[in-house]
């Protein structure tokens, strides 16, 4: 009896006992979904670009912990040196959303290379955003070029979360006018000692966020001098260091806008800069996920590989459960930061939250799945999680995207 | 002078393949197509004829479903000018002979006035590798093919060849059709400036059962199959039972 009506059931709903045609394996949660053709291409050529000159070399790049300069310019040579930057000055002129995808992309091959060019891009979408014609034309250029590399400087040892409350100070001395001397230090800075040019926040002005002004410092400014190279847990092919600032004179003209915009600048590049975070950890879970997804399907124990065993089904189910809700959350946020959405900034800290979280857990669940294979260097999954923990504290810290978003919600 | 490239839409060279069950041919739903490794060659190689002024035109031409125009707007931000789209809905794999190619690429190079046609030495799906040398039978020009250098001089082509025994220099007397070889460049990517900007690059469509050419397949496919499994190897005891098992067993020697 029980056959008979399943037959019939089956039927009237019209299922085929025949094969049909269905998508299996990680396409399921293809970053293909739900694009366009044009940000198809996108993603097709920055993945295509990860696979050959990213992810062979990662692994050595992290050991020796050596920066890729060179790769860096053959990603501005394919138009990534300033992805969203007007095409006047040699830009790509592309939206958020477009970036998300290009970001999402190259992590999979390099965290922390494309981390940096995605540091680079926010400094140059802030000089193209804010700067005057002639800045615009003495900077973007060269920057889109990647011949000017750009590290963006607003942290101090004293000052993290509490970004206003920076003391790094630029006042007009009298002995020289039309220049700003700058004195103080900026710590833990992506690129420093390697970048070409610093986009510097200091205070021109009284106390908290109105009296920051951005200045445009260059690496051969006098004055300007390095700390030792951190060492990291990740991002190791990125210097970071403390930069210093000791009597370091640029022309007024190096301002970005006017006195006592700079904060407000500096976290309006913030914006773009927590999706292009999250589109790092998102590159980083869905290459863990994949390689995850390959290996239990070929390791046998007890006899079956453990893709057969439903705890690793649910695992894997979770997982790109979670990839997809981190990349939904910021392909929207992404699409509301290039509409002009008034919550926009708060979707931006949501997402960057919900994908760097989410981020971090999926690559601790490829780990896992892999048994003592993932703690081996060889099976690059412990390098995407080094790789991307920091992404949880910087641009400013999942508490400080919950702050943002909270005092917003109870205003 | 005008080159013609023809680009081909075959499964991607990184997916597994898996046959399907009835042995009819290879799965292909929803399966990673990519433009066909040596048709890149191919593009890259027009595209530098371009550079160095040598070539005035790079038109792209590929058969297929709609999705070709993806392969052909891929040409296109290489730095291709136009591309033709032959429309068909026959699987491109094994539905459509070579020579049916063939004859659509020699009606396109004598309609674009080409002087030059170069494709890849083979298509990684087929592997018949008989388009090029039927594309110069058919049009009566000379051919290389398995190129992996090439040069123009003025009304000749200076061509070399790869072939078992090394590399063959030949000379030939333009219009002339190569076929690309995996050395003979190393493709570059599209830009995003130039995937922009291929999107304005015009793209005609013709339906290939409006050029009155025979379409129908003179050869069939009998069964696609799996290779065989791997066996294990064998521990042989001397060199006398190595040398009897190659020649009797094995029959390589």
């Amino acid at each position: 009896m029980y056959r008979a009506i399943g037959k019939s059931t089956r039927s009237f709903l019209g299922y085929s006992t025949r094969s049909f045609s269905r998508v299996v394996g990680s396409d399921i949660i293809s970053p293909l979904i739900g694009l366009n053709d044009d940000q198809k291409e996108f993603y097709t050529l920055a993945k295509g670009f990860a696979d050959k000159e990213m992810a062979p070399y990662a692994a050595k790049w992290d050991e020796e912990a050596v920066f890729p300069r060179d790769t860096l310019q053959k990603c501005a040579e394919l138009g990534f040196g300033g992805i969203f930057v007007k095409e006047d000055v040699g830009g790509s002129a592309l939206s958020r959303l477009d970036t998300t995808v290009i970001v999402e992309a190259l992590a999979t091959g390099c965290v922390g290379t494309t981390a940096m060019l995605t540091i680079h891009n926010m400094c140059a979408g802030m000089i193209d955003k804010f700067g005057s014609p002639e800045q615009r034309q003495q900077w973007l250029p060269k920057m889109c070029t990647l011949d000017t590399m750009a590290s963006y400087c607003l942290t101090e040892p004293g000052s993290g979360s509490d970004a206003a409350s920076l003391q790094t100070t630029a006042v007009i001395d009298p002995k020289y006018p039309d220049h700003y001397t700058i004195n103080g230090g900026k710590a833990f800075i992506s690129g420093a000692g390697m970048s070409d040019l610093y986009v510097v926040m200091c205070r021109t002005g009284g106390s908290g966020p109105r009296g920051i002004s951005c200045l445009l410092v260059p690496k051969d400014t006098p004055g300007l001098s390095f700390g030792a190279d951190e060492k990291k847990m990740g991002w190791k092919v990125q210097p970071t260091r403390q930069v210093i600032f000791e009597d370091c004179r640029v022309p007024v003209s190096n301002r970005l806008g006017d006195e006592g915009q700079g904060f407000a600048m500096a976290m309006t590049g913030l914006d773009g800069g927590r999706l292009n975070i999250g589109a790092c950890s998102l590159g980083a879970a869905q290459a863990s996920f994949d390689i995850a997804l390959g290996y239990i399907k070929e390791r046998k124990q007890f006899s079956k590989a453990i893709s057969e065993y439903q705890a690793t089904q649910f695992k894997v189910a979770d997982m790109a459960a979670n990839i997809n809700v981190m990349r939904l959350s910021l392909r929207n946020a992404a699409a509301l930061l290039d509409e002009g959405h008034p919550a926009a900034t708060a979707h931006c800290a949501m997402a960057k939250r919900t994908a760097t979280d989410y981020g971090f857990n999926v690559v601790n669940d490829a780990l896992q799945l892999h048994g003592g294979y993932g703690y081996l260097k060889d099976y690059h999954i412990e390098r995407y999680l080094r790789d991307c923990r920091v992404h949880q504290i910087l641009e400013g810290t999942n508490q400080i995207m919950s702050h943002i978003v909270g005092r917003s919600l109870v205003a | 002078m005008r080159v013609l490239v023809g680009v081909k839409r075959a499964v991607d060279y990184a997916v597994k393949v898996r046959v399907l069950p009835d042995k009819t041919g290879v799965d292909l739903a929803n399966v990673k197509m990519s433009m066909n490794p040596f048709c890149e060659i191919a593009v890259e190689e027009a595209i530098r004829l371009k550079e160095k002024k040598v070539a005035k035109e790079v038109v792209a031409i590929s058969i297929g479903p709609k999705a070709c125009v993806e392969t052909l707007r891929t040409a296109l931000a290489m730095g291709a000018d136009k591309g033709i789209h032959v429309t068909t809905d026959v699987r491109t794999d094994q539905g459509i002979s070579p020579l049916a190619v063939s004859n659509i690429i020699a009606h396109f190079a004598k309609n674009e006035e080409a002087d030059l046609v170069i494709v890849g030495k083979q298509a990684i799906d087929g592997d018949n590798a008989q388009t090029g040398p039927m594309v110069a039978g058919l049009l009566g020009w000379s051919q290389g093919t398995f190129a992996c250098g090439m040069e123009v001089d003025g009304q000749k082509l200076i061509l070399d060849r790869e072939t078992d025994s090394g590399t063959e220099k030949l000379s030939l007397k333009l219009p002339s059709v190569v076929t690309a070889d995996l050395r003979l460049n190393e493709p570059r990517y599209a830009t995003l400036p130039n995937i922009m900007k291929a999107k304005k690059k015009p793209i005609n469509t013709v339906d290939a059962a409006s050029l009155g050419i025979d379409m129908e397949l003179k050869n069939t496919v009998v069964s696609v199959e799996d290779p065989p499994v791997r066996k294990a190897g064998v521990i042989v005891e001397s060199v006398d039972e190595l040398v009897n098992k190659l020649k009797n067993e094995a029959g390589v020697i």
